[in-house]
């Protein structure tokens, strides 16, 4: 069972989709609680990851699975390559964890053509899935490009009242990114078969052997990071988040925040760095210039939003250049506190997503003149959001804190130091733009009729938050669950990119040349 | 003694080399017997009867696979080559028809010679693909073409039919007189038309590579090749042409006579002109990018659709003729595969337009299309399914054939020829992706209550479905199968 754990996790929710598209269109409440079943169900299977011990001392891929898909002559070859490492690892289960949560938050939100909404909700998370697990560049790429189709849907027809433009801008800018990607990947490929370098497919593991002269490493690197860079997103090529964010349904927008985002850092730490160790060196000045002037400009634009969702949107651009910045580090604390940062966007932000979710179902606007006052009617709610709030500001005590500290000390430590003062003032203006926009939703006098009978948050609603602030004070007061699974990973993660020696990655079990005659063994 | 000779000839003659074109153009002939004792109105038998003839043809060019034949003399050869695009022939012109019978219903047109055209269209390009000799590519072009000027402009009584037949004739005949033109100034140069005859000369005087009478040959041999697929700067027929025609036969026109086109371009080109292959390889090159960026950037300011998709095939086209350009192995049978899997997608979206047309085909608009994935979902997903695969979207089938092609590209190094190539695909996004924007983001204006499924058609979208599905997700059989047909 544990043999095929990662491609159950990853294709359980395909198959919930056929059957979905089996059950009748008209009974809402089926559907949903089909599709939610069939995401715990998922979540499930994804638990075995998280107690594994394994990940605490070994910084290899595990519960790795290969087989041959596509092999033509022997010049061509694409496999079946997955697995997963500590650094995939809290992604991959944040993912089964969201998934779950996001569909409950849909119970009232989502009337029409629940049957489309539901399918493309599992089809989006087996791809999302399958690209965080792939270790074959080829089959990361069909997973990258597959995620776009869902949203595009989701965004285009559930989303707000510009959601045609939001919807394209996204497919747009996000498919010409790893169109030059792809160029890319097929580069490398015949390269590393030129220089003779016996490899199986496009692994990966085998590419981080190749010793590519700095020249070229320049070019791929600049096609990936690239790429990398629109999703994540930095500044510059950000522009498609706040659209997008903004007109998603609020399903929509936790995925993308949550999940989607951390693909692009995630991007950066699996392929773009440890495959081009030199040209990331030559890089990281100006990427780490992007990702600051990402967190204040981030930042500044959040703070003068009259819509909240779009003031939120904006505030992901500003998280994940803190996350950025950890991670070209290239220390330890950098890295993991990037790596945990990542985690806790994906919490907190998820978490700011499905407040301004509750607001907009009980009173169809987003903007924040319309508000004031919530807190006396809607007292849990107000509890709820103050908590979200301060774990995105990052309070210490916290999910946030831990991240940032571990970021800005990393940072500090590492060749980025003038970067990190001026990252820092990105954490006041954290706290300048969420508690003024709290202050004036929350705060004050309760002036507009239409506030006056809000009714506070549903059992359902508060189940759907409980777990994303359980996770708040726990990664807060004990990080060292997650770290600690992470930081062998990370060593070597540090080694590959500084240290110019390439180590194996993928441990003899696994390794492609080998694979077929082991698994027999296994079985 | 002439009766030997007479008897050495009809040896060499050797009917199974011709025998998938030799059955479509006996049952195209028995049908036409057939049509004369049918009622008017009545060409039900018919489509039967070329489905029945299309299959027996397709088991013959299987069974070419495993034994392949040679005749007439070396003009001939039914090898894997042929036969792959055979398949891909036969396939199209399988589809079109299995769509056209309710088609020619509404647009109350039941003329029974419809099928056998298309038979004979096949039988043409057929022979296009297992030519040989410039003769046989040459004889089969003019069948394959004069069958298609009619079958252009076959609805007489609407005038884009007849612009789209007497353009595409008066543009075709033009361009053939190119094409037999280059192949007189080959002969003249090299005293032979059969085509590794001409390859085995040219390799044999290399002083005859620079002459003028061989180069002039080339290029108006290219120019023929070139209009046939619709390449930039010849390809200015193919939007009128294929808005004018009858949809099914666009469908067709866009998959079967292209892949033939692409046959015997590559067979003439790889073997008789081989030795100059660094000089077509530039020019290439440059009508490869020419063509994708027309066909792209011409597209996004369509809103007819038939149009648009004229458009989309023309920068197809471009991508294929980078895969000629890499001239290596995966290129060239990324090529076949391409054809094969642009044969599945394309007609698919035609099948789909088919049947949302109206009478008169008033309604095959972007607006005509809005709101179309609410009222009719299934079509909506399907026609999703062929544009996504348009796009080159993993894990369509499109996506399989870019992929391979542009590998090729950067294999035999032409890195930027691949990074044209992607980046013009990202401006196919764009009008892709406008056709599921009016099917999925706008409110319906229509009922769309004269869709109506019909037996044939249904059959044709499911078997298009399957076929980019698995092009798609296990492309490695059929690629392995494209690498063993190369020359």
């Amino acid at each position: 069972m544990s043999e095929h754990l990662l491609s159950l996790m990853t294709f359980f929710p395909i198959l919930g989709m056929l059957v979905l598209l089996l059950l009748p269109k008209d009974n809402g409440a089926l559907l949903k609680t089909f599709t939610l079943v069939v995401t715990v169900i998922t979540f499930i299977i994804s638990l075995p990851l998280a107690f594994n011990e394994v990940f605490k001392t070994s910084a290899a891929m595990h519960y790795t699975e290969f087989s041959e898909w596509i092999k033509i002559g022997d010049y061509f070859q694409m496999n079946y390559n997955v697995g997963i490492d500590g650094i995939s690892l809290w992604l991959v289960l944040l993912t089964t964890f969201i998934m779950p949560i996001t569909v409950l938050s849909t119970w009232q939100a989502v009337e029409k053509s629940t049957k489309g909404f539901m399918a493309l909700l599992l089809l989006l998370e087996t791809a999302m899935l399958g690209a965080f697990i792939s270790l074959d560049l080829f089959l990361f790429y069909i997973f990258w490009e597959l995620m776009l189709i869902p949203m595009y849907f989701l965004i285009g027809i559930w989303g707000g009242k510009r959601r045609i433009y939001s919807a394209v801008k996204f497919f747009l800018f996000t498919a010409v990114g790893s169109l030059l990607m792809l160029v890319a990947i097929i580069y490398i490929y015949y390269y590393a078969i030129q220089s003779g370098m016996d490899i199986s497919g496009f692994s990966v593991a085998d590419f981080y052997k190749l010793a590519i002269p700095a020249e070229l490493q320049t070019w791929l690197f600049l096609a990936f990071a690239f790429s990398f860079a629109i999703k994540v997103p930095m500044f510059p090529v950000h522009t498609w988040l706040p659209d997008a964010h903004t007109e998603a349904p609020t399903a929509g927008s936790v995925i993308l925040a949550a999940i989607m985002l951390k693909m692009g850092t995630y991007g950066y730490v699996r392929f773009a760095m440890p495959l081009f160790p030199e040209a990331t060196h030559k890089f990281i000045p100006a990427l780490a210039l992007l990702a600051v002037i990402g967190i204040i400009y981030g930042a500044l634009v959040a703070m003068m939003q009259d819509d909240v969702k779009k003031l939120v949107a904006y505030s992901s651009v500003s998280h994940l250049g803190f996350v950025m910045l950890g991670i070209f580090a290239l220390n330890m604390q950098g890295i993991s506190g990037g790596m945990l940062q990542m985690i806790n966007h994906g919490v907190s932000t998820g978490a700011l997503f499905l407040i301004v979710g509750f607001i907009y179902e009980r009173r169809h606007t987003r903007l924040i003149v319309d508000f004031g006052g919530l807190a006396k009617q809607m007292p849990i709610f107000a509890t709820i959001f103050m908590i979200v709030t301060l774990s995105s500001i990052g309070l210490p005590g916290m999910n946030g804190f831990v991240g940032e500290f571990m970021i800005l000390m990393g940072a500090f430590e590492s060749n980025l130091r003038w970067f990190t003062v001026f990252a820092t003032s990105g954490v006041i203006f954290a706290a300048v733009y969420m508690l003024w926009m709290f202050q004036r939703v929350m705060f004050g006098k309760l002036e507009n009729p239409a506030n006056q009978n809000l009714k506070d948050l549903s059992l359902r609603e508060i189940v759907v938050m409980l777990p994303l602030l359980v996770f708040v004070f726990w990664i807060g007061v004990y990080p060292s669950t997650f770290t600690d699974k992470m930081n062998p990973a990370i060593e070597q993660l540090i080694q590959q990119v500084k240290g110019k020696e390439q180590i194996a990655v993928v441990e003899p079990a696994a390794a492609p040349v080998e694979a077929p005659v082991q698994h027999e063994q296994h079985h | 003694m002439e009766l030997t000779l007479v008897q050495e000839a009809l040896q060499n003659v050797n009917m199974g080399a011709i025998m998938p074109s030799l059955i479509l153009v006996c049952f195209g002939m028995g049908i036409l017997l057939v049509n004369v004792f049918m009622p008017r109105g009545k060409t039900a038998p018919a489509m039967v009867l070329s489905i029945v003839a299309v299959l027996a043809a397709a088991v013959a060019s299987v069974g070419a696979w495993s034994s392949p034949e040679f005749g007439f003399a070396g003009h001939v050869a039914n090898d894997k080559f042929a036969a792959f695009f055979n398949i891909s022939i036969l396939l199209a012109a399988g589809l079109s028809m299995l769509m056209s019978e309710s088609y020619l219903g509404r647009e109350d047109y039941k003329v029974g010679e419809y099928y056998p055209l298309i038979l004979f269209t096949c039988s043409g390009a057929m022979w296009m693909a297992s030519g040989t000799d410039m003769m046989t590519i040459f004889l089969g072009l003019e069948v394959m073409s004069v069958s298609l000027y009619v079958l252009a402009g076959f609805f007489r009584g609407q005038v884009k039919s007849n612009e789209a037949g007497l353009k595409y004739f008066l543009l075709g005949a033009f361009s053939t007189g190119f094409l037999l033109y280059g192949m007189a100034l080959l002969y003249g140069v090299t005293g032979t038309t059969n085509v590794a005859d001409i390859g085995r000369f040219l390799s044999g005087n290399p002083e005859q590579l620079t002459s003028a009478m061989t180069l002039a040959g080339m290029v108006m041999l290219s120019i023929g090749f070139l209009f046939k697929i619709a390449a930039a700067p010849f390809h200015m027929w193919t939007p009128d042409v294929y808005q004018g025609a009858p949809t099914p036969i666009t469908a067709f026109m866009s998959a079967g006579p292209k892949a033939a086109a692409f046959a015997a371009f590559l067979r003439v080109f790889f073997l008789g002109l081989g030795e100059l292959q660094n000089e077509w390889t530039a020019a290439l090159w440059i009508l490869a990018v020419l063509t994708m960026i027309a066909g792209n950037f011409i597209a996004i300011f369509q809103t007819d659709l038939k149009r648009m998709l004229a458009y989309s095939s023309i920068a197809h086209a471009g991508y294929a003729l980078v895969g000629m350009v890499a001239a290596n192995e995966i290129g060239v049978s990324g090529i076949l595969f391409y054809m094969l899997a642009y044969t599945f997608m394309n007609i698919g979206a035609f099948a789909v337009l088919t049947l949302a047309g109206k009478k008169g085909e008033e309604n095959l608009t972007l607006e005509g299309f809005a709101g179309f994935g609410y009222k009719k979902p299934l079509l909506g997903v399907v026609l999703t399914l062929f544009l996504f695969s348009l796009m080159g979207i993993p894990p369509t089938a499109g996506f399989a054939g870019k992929f391979y092609i542009f590998a090729g590209a950067v294999k035999a190094g032409y890195i930027w020829l691949a990074i044209l190539g992607v980046l013009n695909s990202a401006v196919s996004l764009y009008y892709y992706l406008r056709v599921m924007v009016y099917m999925y983001f706008r409110d319906p204006a229509e009922d769309y209550g004269w869709v109506k499924m019909n037996a044939g058609a249904a059959v044709a979208i499911v078997i298009a479905v399957i076929g980019v599905l698995y092009l798609g997700i296990i492309p490695g059989s059929v690629m392995e199968l494209a690498k063993s047909a190369l020359f």
